[in-house]
């Protein structure tokens, strides 16, 4: 081949001792968040919060809003990962699932209330919020084993292929939605009971956003139980870790595929009923929340339960902090921020915290 | 090995042919077709084009191309914008901001790349979906550089401006330069190295090669290639807001690669070509508004497109004539095992180096 071997000195690159590697690593983690703390309790005077020891009241509902927010992400990216950890497809559909259900809720809603537009909080009974999310959880779940059965089931582990199927998809579902349900942004209406405010030090803050969380913690713990205290569950885990060895004890895998993805895509709907009940929903959401789910998932490493929990409260953290403790005058550009957390973690753990080298 | 050469042959035969057509395009086309249809088919084709270069030699899929194409544009329109545009307006000479265009784009390119160089695969991909996104929403929040209203009225060079034949010549001269730069490239010793990286990634780290800068310096190349592209871009359009690296332009591009099949690059073009026509045409087929296709469904057509092809063909249109070409040849079709197909590739270079 005549290829000549290239001595790593030779290249000019400095080789770092592991020892050193593993200090420098830290200190890349840790003297930004030192810096983070020391800005957010005592220097950030310039910021819209102002400092922590000034305005605590201001750092409580920081830190309401980033836990309430990673609820709504955790949701939104559980689906994705779970389906990521045992079969290694990445559903790049994943958003345009989330979008989809929320418009259906959302259509059920009104059908429920008996009106179209200008629904008051207090026309909306509990039933009229929790009826529409399960329908059309359960609706996106059955669209999305259709999915996996008709495009995925046969052509299992070629990964890339898969991915561009599961994009062509996603692009056809966005077009025949922007179709079917327009081009305006619509909003599903929380349930009066619980759309109110209460104080916290000094702060109003919204119960809606309490409920999401409360919401999220559900499902967490819904489906912690499911994967370690059933025998589904049991085999889905062993199955991320070995599926030969899964299928060799003759289990029938395929089953727990069709199985997998059906929660995967029902957390999806899930997600997208509470994500057009938070911020509302219009065309294009699609790919903002499979952003979301993919800045979790990155973050926290895909095909990890606990990495989404992880990479959720992360990102819904940064989040919330960008607009309260950035300087003024660069209070929106939160998107620098998230890309900021994203480097840090890349930097130092390629695949993710709780990610796995392949 | 005789038909291998052969084969070779007669595929620089056809590129040779296709060549002269595009120089000689302008005498013959219209004018509608030369400056809209085939201006932005080689454009989006040497973005495209860097895809499939990192794609086929390093077995890297970067969605972040588009992001490079737009950050040349967006750094052009600053440089040279003047009093009354947006942006930082420095009113510079527009070859100078080619160059500083150019420069922000590789040191960008260098971050990213060297970001995501220990992952490959699955993982790379959507690390690069989310620089792509993320980069969308920086140059929409930052009102400085651009915000989400974009750059308006920003002028090409003296010599290009109200001359889009010129301009098609250039993107014409960027597509050779790509192609046959990034051809040359796979057969350096760094992009020998890279293919070695793409097989085996471990066996290269053991014998000495630094695997997480190839994959760095192969992606700040391809950077630079689709950032010229963003350039003719700018020059073409005098405009550019965030929407065009957006999510959907960036699926766009991977599906111009993905027609054309990622591993070929000649496909970039090839795909460009189809994607940007039905673009323009697809309302002008007969009998296609009967069964509900309209100019408006047309991402419906190219999803449908992407899925087709990934179902019969993951190699694309490409992959699927050399197939139905091979086997016409052999009298048989068989279907290769992608895989084995690389390899084949691989070996076919490693000889004819």
């Amino acid at each position: 081949m005549g290829v000549d071997s290239t001595d790593v000195e030779s290249l000019g690159i400095v080789v770092i001792p592991p020892a050193v590697r593993r200090r420098l690593a830290s200190a890349v983690v840790l003297v930004p968040i030192l810096l983070v703390i020391l800005w957010v309790l005592f220097l950030g005077e310039g910021s819209p919060a102002g400092t922590a020891v000034t305005e605590p009241g201001e750092l409580a509902v920081v830190i309401f809003n980033g836990l309430t927010f990673a609820g709504l992400l955790f949701v939104v990216s559980a689906g994705l990962t779970l389906i990521f950890g045992l079969m290694r497809t990445v559903n790049m559909a994943h958003g345009s699932l989330i979008l989809f259900s929320g418009y259906i809720a959302i259509d059920l809603q009104q059908s429920m209330v008996g009106k179209k537009r200008n629904i008051d909080t207090n026309d909306v009974g509990l039933l009229d919020w929790i009826v529409p999310l399960l329908v059309a959880a359960v609706i996106v779940a059955v669209f999305g084993v259709l999915m996996q059965q008709v495009f995925l089931r046969w052509n299992q582990g070629e990964d890339m292929r898969q991915t561009l199927i599961t994009l062509g998809i996603s692009v056809i579902l966005a077009d025949q939605m922007l179709a079917h349900f327009g081009g305006l942004a619509k909003r599903m209406v929380w349930p009066g009971a619980v759309t109110y405010f209460f104080e916290v030090m000094g702060e109003r803050y919204a119960m809606t956003r309490l409920f999401m969380l409360a919401a999220a913690v559900v499902v967490g713990v819904v489906l912690w139980l499911w994967l370690n205290r059933t025998r589904m569950g049991m085999i889905i885990r062993a199955g991320v870790d070995d599926q030969t060895m899964v299928r060799a004890l003759g289990i029938n895998i395929t089953l727990v595929f069709g199985i997998t993805f059906f929660v995967g895509a029902f957390l999806a709907g899930f997600g997208g009923v509470m994500a057009a009940s938070f911020a509302g929903i219009a065309p294009g959401a699609d790919g903002q929340w499979l952003l979301h789910s993919l800045v979790v998932v990155i973050i926290g490493g895909l095909g990890s339960i606990r990495g989404a929990v992880a990479g959720s409260l992360l990102y819904g953290m940064s989040l919330a902090a960008a607009p309260a403790y950035l300087p003024k005058g660069y209070a929106y550009y939160a998107i620098i921020l998230t890309f900021a957390v994203l480097a840090l973690v890349l930097a130092v753990r390629p695949h993710g915290l709780f990610g796995r080298e392949e | 090995m005789e038909s291998a050469i052969d084969r070779l042959s007669g595929r620089n035969l056809l590129l040779v042919v296709t060549l002269a057509a595009v120089l000689l395009l302008p005498l013959v086309g219209s004018e509608y077709f030369v400056e809209f249809v085939m201006v932005r088919t080689l454009m989006l084709g040497v973005a495209a084009s860097s895809i499939v270069f990192l794609s086929a030699y390093g077995g890297l899929v970067s969605l972040a191309q588009i992001l490079m194409f737009g950050i040349a544009g967006f750094m052009i329109g600053n440089a040279v914008g003047e009093a009354g545009s947006k942006g930082l307006k420095l009113g510079w000479n527009p070859w100078v901001a080619v160059a500083f265009a150019l420069a922000v784009v590789v040191l960008a390119s260098l971050i990213l790349g060297a970001l995501s160089s220990r992952t490959t695969g699955i993982y790379y991909l959507i690390q690069t979906l989310t620089y792509a996104v993320i980069g969308y929403y920086f140059f929409g929040q930052v009102t400085a550089l651009s915000g989400f209203g974009g750059l308006t009225g920003i002028d090409p060079p003296p010599v290009f401006k109200g001359h889009p034949v010129r301009l098609y010549y250039v993107c014409a001269g960027l597509s050779v330069f790509a192609y046959v730069g990034f051809r040359l490239l796979s057969r350096t010793p760094f992009g020998m190295a890279l293919q070695g990286i793409r097989d085996d990634p471990v066996r290269m780290a053991s014998l000495g090669f630094n695997v997480p800068l190839h994959r760095t310096l192969a992606f700040v190349v391809a950077g630079f290639v689709a950032g010229t592209a963003g350039v003719a871009n700018i020059w073409w359009n005098g405009q550019i807001d965030p929407m065009s690296i957006s999510i959907g332009p960036t699926l766009d591009l991977l599906i111009i690669a993905v027609i054309g099949g990622v591993s070929y690059l000649e496909g970039a073009w090839f795909g460009a070509f189809i994607f940007v026509a039905g673009n323009n045409y697809l309302r002008n087929l007969p009998l296609v508004e009967h069964i509900g296709i309209t100019e408006a469904r047309f991402n419906t057509v190219i999803g449908a497109l992407v899925v087709v092809i990934m179902l019969l063909s993951p190699e694309g249109v490409s992959g699927l004539a050399g197939r139905i070409l091979a086997g016409l040849r052999s009298g048989r079709l068989s279907g290769k095992d992608p895989a084995q197909r690389v390899e084949d590739e691989a070996n076919k270079k490693g000889a004819s180096a």
